[in-house]
Formats: structure tokens, sequence, C-alpha cells
């Protein structure tokens, strides 16, 4: 009875032993997966340095909508606005939006004449899997502002389904 | 390809409307194949304007993260009434142009 005790002892700590040994040697790779996954194309950063010339970008001003969640990369709704009244003193000159993970990372890119309202943009764009996209808006004064969304994409729009 | 410039049914002098555009492009990413298995050319609108009278309001150019039939739209207070024109082009060499008349009401 005592000795049964022990064995169902023993095989429950071994259990448990295993159950953290395991887990422990498998959180790493998964942890380096998903920051695999996080990290933005080596295109999408020369683009990035290359647009601002390496100027700071502040993430004020610009808001993003984006769905947390897209059914499907072909056409997610984008919707932004820009804190500036669009004087001529004061506008957004030029409008970009950036994928992180995009084969090309340049979705748009839209100059616009001071019209003194607020700029409220939307449009449909293209996404290659779940990703953050970049909204960068260069004001009149030549200085960044920028804002990031994250987006989870359930199926790519790289990937051709009717193949 | 047909395109369209959707405006409000009733814009007034002064204040806020949204413009959509609608261009009908597949907007080919160059990343597909047909059914033949032969890599489809990549053909997107590169180029795409807006004018009022000749007073260009938008210029844009897209990228293939743009989907296809690339909608847009955006908030102005237009300076004045007139002929919206829109301009576009795409790697192909195909162009289209497409007027409409804005008239604000006071």
């Amino acid at each position: 009875m005592n000795a049964k005790r022990s064995t169902l002892q023993f095989l429950t700590q071994l259990t448990a032993l295993l159950g953290i040994v395991g887990g422990a040697a498998l959180a790493p790779r998964q942890n380096a997966r998903a920051q695999a996954l996080e990290r933005e194309s080596e295109d999408f950063r020369v683009l990035f340095k290359q647009l601002t010339n390496s100027a700071r970008v502040t993430q004020e001003r610009v808001h993003v909508t984006i769905p947390r969640l897209a059914d499907n990369g072909h056409s997610v709704p984008l919707k932004v606005w820009v804190d500036s009244p669009q004087s001529a003193e004061d506008h957004v000159k030029r409008l970009v939006v950036l994928s992180e993970r995009n084969p090309r990372p340049m979705i748009s890119s839209l100059q616009f004449l001071p019209t003194q309202t607020r700029l409220e943009l939307s449009t449909r764009i293209r996404l290659n899997g779940s990703q953050r996209i970049w909204v960068l808006a260069q004001m009149s004064d030549e200085r960044w502002w920028g804002q990031s969304a994250s987006v989870e994409v359930t199926e790519s729009a790289c990937l051709d389904a009717s193949l | 390809m047909t395109s369209r410039i959707i405006l409000p049914a009733n814009p007034k002098v002064g204040l806020k409307m949204d413009i959509r555009i609608l261009i009908q492009h597949p907007m080919e990413t160059g990343f597909r194949y047909d059914a033949s298995g032969s890599a489809m050319a990549k053909n997107v609108i590169k180029k795409l304007s807006l004018d009022l009278d000749g007073l260009i309001l938008f210029s844009g150019e897209l990228g293939t993260g743009t989907s296809a039939n690339p909608f847009l739209q955006w908030s102005v207070i237009l300076p004045k009434s007139g002929w919206l024109q829109l301009k576009w082009e795409d790697d192909e060499g195909n162009s289209g142009v497409e007027r409409v008349l804005c008239n604000l009401s006071a």
C-alpha cells in the first residue's frame, strides 16, 4: 500500500517535472516565432528612413482606425484623421501609408492642398498577414508626425486562394 | 475601366464635404499567376489626381498595397463651384479621366 502510494507520488512528481522542463524548452521557441512575426521587413526600414530623412517621427496628431481582426487581407478598411486645421500655415502636405510586412512596403502616398478643414481620409488597403501599419504625415513645416496600428489578418492577400 | 467621383447630394458653400473616388481597376500586384501558370505583370494605378478647374486639390501615388478597385474618401471645403476632374494612369499606360460638376449652394 505504502509502496504503491510512493510510486504514485513519484509518477506525479515526474509528470510535473517533465511538464515544467517541456514548457521551459518550448517557451523560448514560441517567443522567437512571435517576435519574428512582429519584426518589420528590411524594405520597410529603408523606406521609412529614406522618407523621413532619419528625422524624428512624433507619435501624435495622426489618428488611425483599422479593424483589430480582418478576415482577409485583400481589402481592409483604413481610416485616418490628422489633428491639423489644414490652413495655409499648418497643414498636412503629404500622407504616407506604410506596411511593415508587405512585399512592397509603400501602400500609398497622397498629397493634399490646405482645404481649411480637418483631414479625414478613408481607404481600403491590402495586407500580407498580421502586422503593424504606419501612417506618416508630413506637415507644411516639413516635420513628420505618425501613428501605427496593429491588425490581425486571417488570410493573407499575397496567397492566391484560387490556385 | 470606369471611375466615379461621388459628391454629397447638396454641397454648400463653406461647409465641409466628403469627396469619394472609386476606380474600377484590378491593381494587379505582380505576385499572382494565371490559369496557365505564368506570372501576371504588376499593374497598379501609379498616379492619380483630382483638380477643381485646374487647381490640383489632391494627388497621389498608389502602391500594390492598395486594394483592387481603389477607394478614397477625404474631407474638403471647396473654395468655389466648378468642374472636378479626376485623372489616373496605370503601369500599362492606361489612363482615365472623369469629370463632374460641383455646384455649391449658399
